[in-house]
């Protein structure tokens, strides 16, 4: 539980800086990039460590119960494998969700009051979708990581795995131009396109906000698919 | 009753559970014998639908483990003592499970009270002992209040109280009418509370027996005799056509006759003796056949006040201790030995007012609040 709290914390937190951080540059701006200064996505900037305690977790509520044991007592009470993993995904995901949405609006209004001048109102166009799609996008990346782990089983694999993909792999591929366009269809790339208000100037992306969350979905669908063939192939 | 059929287990090339085919019936203990590895939590694990069998099936009063509606009322089952949420307290513990099957909250309190954890209940589970534990886990079997119980090695870490106060709750569950199915790798423990025995070796059934048919196909009695006559001893017994083993050191072993009947033929011949004792070896080290070659067995000091406590046959719970039918003696007791092997450890250390006694199975014992 105390990956949640850290989740919400460390978002707002480096929401917040990075916000009076924009703002402080903002004045260097050339015409152009103030044309595309979006300020909504600016106060998600903490978001990239933030989903990393959501990563953990995800994680933690499922491998948990493989290095205590547990698993064999629960699947002793429950053994209808599919209703166990679905109930504990459900569950999951709503604390998830609950503490995402909270996270997603306290960051942006933390780091719209940071930004001054600059800042964002909740009734502006795309911004009540960005905000509440941040919260989404947290969840999402806990489910995404319950499947992981559900798959993999042993805490150490599923974070080995899961923190440097998101926090390296996603963004050099992201950021290299050969592979650009696979990197955009990585699960966190397409899913954070819901955080962004404005589209940045040289964006050729073939899908909208929703679309990149749709994909995002469905590499959750994938990951807790292939989770739920393993717990009711394999031996507990 | 669980019954298990044709059940197989392969990792790969190595068969760990091999063709078990076998009957657990209610209203007795039965026990689960076999050395370490021999594929005992395995076939527990199958029962419970934790592990897919390779081959074969196991059956809980005629259904699959998973179409049971709230497994914990048809069958509760202490596989893993450690299987816990550590962060989790007792008490929650338990509610969870109880939740999941839709048992009273008030259960818990129940069951916590019957294994003696009510002091710790708020205590979380990780900082328990091996014994708390270990308790935890039979509240866990006991939550439900089912008919058929399940008990992976339960003496594992409890201490001498915690150990006599299990033999008699298993008793006392059978004794209900309840299906108890006891794992252990101690002969010596099974022969205290199981009515029932199946034994494997190596994943394959070696016998499925009443425990005193058990005992009295693998033991073996004989006669101690020492006399400075050996000689002519040896002369007369081969006369009556008694066979005789030299033991070395000047001892003589016999076999199927009683001590009676030896000194009343040495006496009749005015040999002296030095030596006439019957002796009932409990698990006599000795090298085994075929599967089980390297099972050995560490043996509890037994006292004849304890054997006592329970007859072959298995005894209702709570019968009350008293001398043993039948006479001859010890000549006429005998214990397993053969496929199994042991080493006859120091006599007594127990005290038979302990061994002896049966406590109500169901009250706790008073330290255990600890």
């Amino acid at each position: 539980m105390w990956t949640l709290g850290l989740a919400g914390v460390v978002t707002i937190a480096l929401g917040a800086l990075i916000s009076i951080l924009s703002r402080n540059d903002y004045d260097g701006l050339d015409a152009e990039d103030r044309f595309a200064f979006d300020p909504t996505f600016i106060s998600f900037a903490g978001m990239s460590l933030g989903q990393l305690a959501m990563i953990v977790f995800g994680v933690l509520v499922v491998s948990n119960e493989y290095s205590t044991g547990m698993i064999r007592t629960s699947l002793a009470a429950v053994p209808q494998r599919g209703t166990f993993l679905f109930g504990k995904v459900v569950v999951a995901t709503l604390l998830a969700l609950a503490v995402g949405l909270a996270t997603s609006f306290v960051t942006f209004f933390v780091g719209q009051a940071m930004l001054g001048p600059y800042q964002a109102r909740l009734g502006d166009p795309g911004v009540l979708r960005a905000v509440i799609g941040g919260g989404l996008y947290m969840t999402l990346i806990a489910m995404f990581s319950m499947g992981v782990a559900a798959m993999l089983r042993s805490p150490m694999l599923s974070l080995g795995i899961l923190m440097p993909f998101f926090f390296l792999i996603s963004s050099i591929l992201g950021n290299v131009s050969a592979t650009e366009k696979v990197g955009r269809f990585l699960p966190d790339q397409a899913g954070s396109k819901i955080m962004q208000v404005k589209t940045p100037l040289d964006d050729d992306t073939p899908y909208g906000p929703w679309g990149g969350l749709a994909i995002m979905v469905a590499w959750v669908v994938v990951a807790l698919a292939g989770g739920y063939a393993v717990l009711k192939k394999r031996d507990a | 009753m669980i019954e298990l059929e044709g059940l197989t287990k392969r990792y790969g090339e190595k068969v760990a559970v091999n063709n078990l085919t076998f009957t657990v019936r209610p209203g007795m203990v039965t026990g689960f014998l076999g050395p370490n590895g021999a594929g005992k939590s395995t076939t527990m694990r199958m029962m419970l639908g934790l592990d897919n069998p390779s081959a074969g099936a196991v059956r809980i009063d005629g259904k699959h483990y998973a179409q049971l509606r709230d497994p914990l009322t048809y069958i509760g089952a202490l596989l893993d003592a450690k299987a816990t949420h550590g962060g989790r307290s007792a008490f929650n513990h338990l509610l969870c499970l109880a939740q999941s099957n839709g048992i009273p909250r008030a259960r818990v309190g129940e069951v916590l009270d019957t294994v003696g954890l009510t002091a710790v209940a708020r205590k979380k589970a990780k900082g328990f002992s091996l014994g708390m534990g270990q308790r935890l886990g039979i509240a866990g079997a006991l939550l439900g209040d089912p008919e058929i119980l399940m008990f992976d090695e339960p003496v594992n870490g409890l201490d001498p109280e915690g150990i006599h106060w299990i033999r008699n709750l298993m008793k006392s569950l059978a004794g209900q009418g309840r299906t108890v199915f006891v794992s252990s790798h101690l002969m010596s423990e099974m022969a205290l509370t199981a009515d029932h025995l199946v034994v494997i070796g190596q994943g394959r059934l070696l016998a499925d027996t009443s425990m005193s048919d058990f005992i009295r196909r693998n033991s073996r009695s004989y006669v101690r005799l020492r006399s400075p006559e050996r000689e002519r001893l040896l002369d007369v017994l081969h006369r009556a056509e008694v066979t005789v083993t030299e033991a070395g050191d000047g001892v003589l072993e016999v076999d199927g006759t009683t001590a009676e009947h030896l000194g009343e033929l040495a006496a009749s011949h005015r040999i002296v003796l030095h030596e006439l004792s019957p002796q009932q070896p409990p698990w006599r080290r000795r090298s085994c056949g075929s599967p089980p070659s390297r099972w050995s067995i560490t043996r509890t000091p037994t006292t004849p006040a304890r054997r006592r406590a329970l007859p072959p046959g298995g005894p209702p719970a709570g019968a009350s201790p008293g001398p043993r039918a039948g006479s001859g003696g010890r000549g006429t007791e005998r214990w397993p030995r053969g496929r199994c092997c042991d080493r006859s450890g120091p006599r007594s250390a127990r005290s038979p007012r302990r061994c002896g006694r049966s406590a109500s199975p169901v009250s706790s014992p008073s330290r255990s609040g600890r």
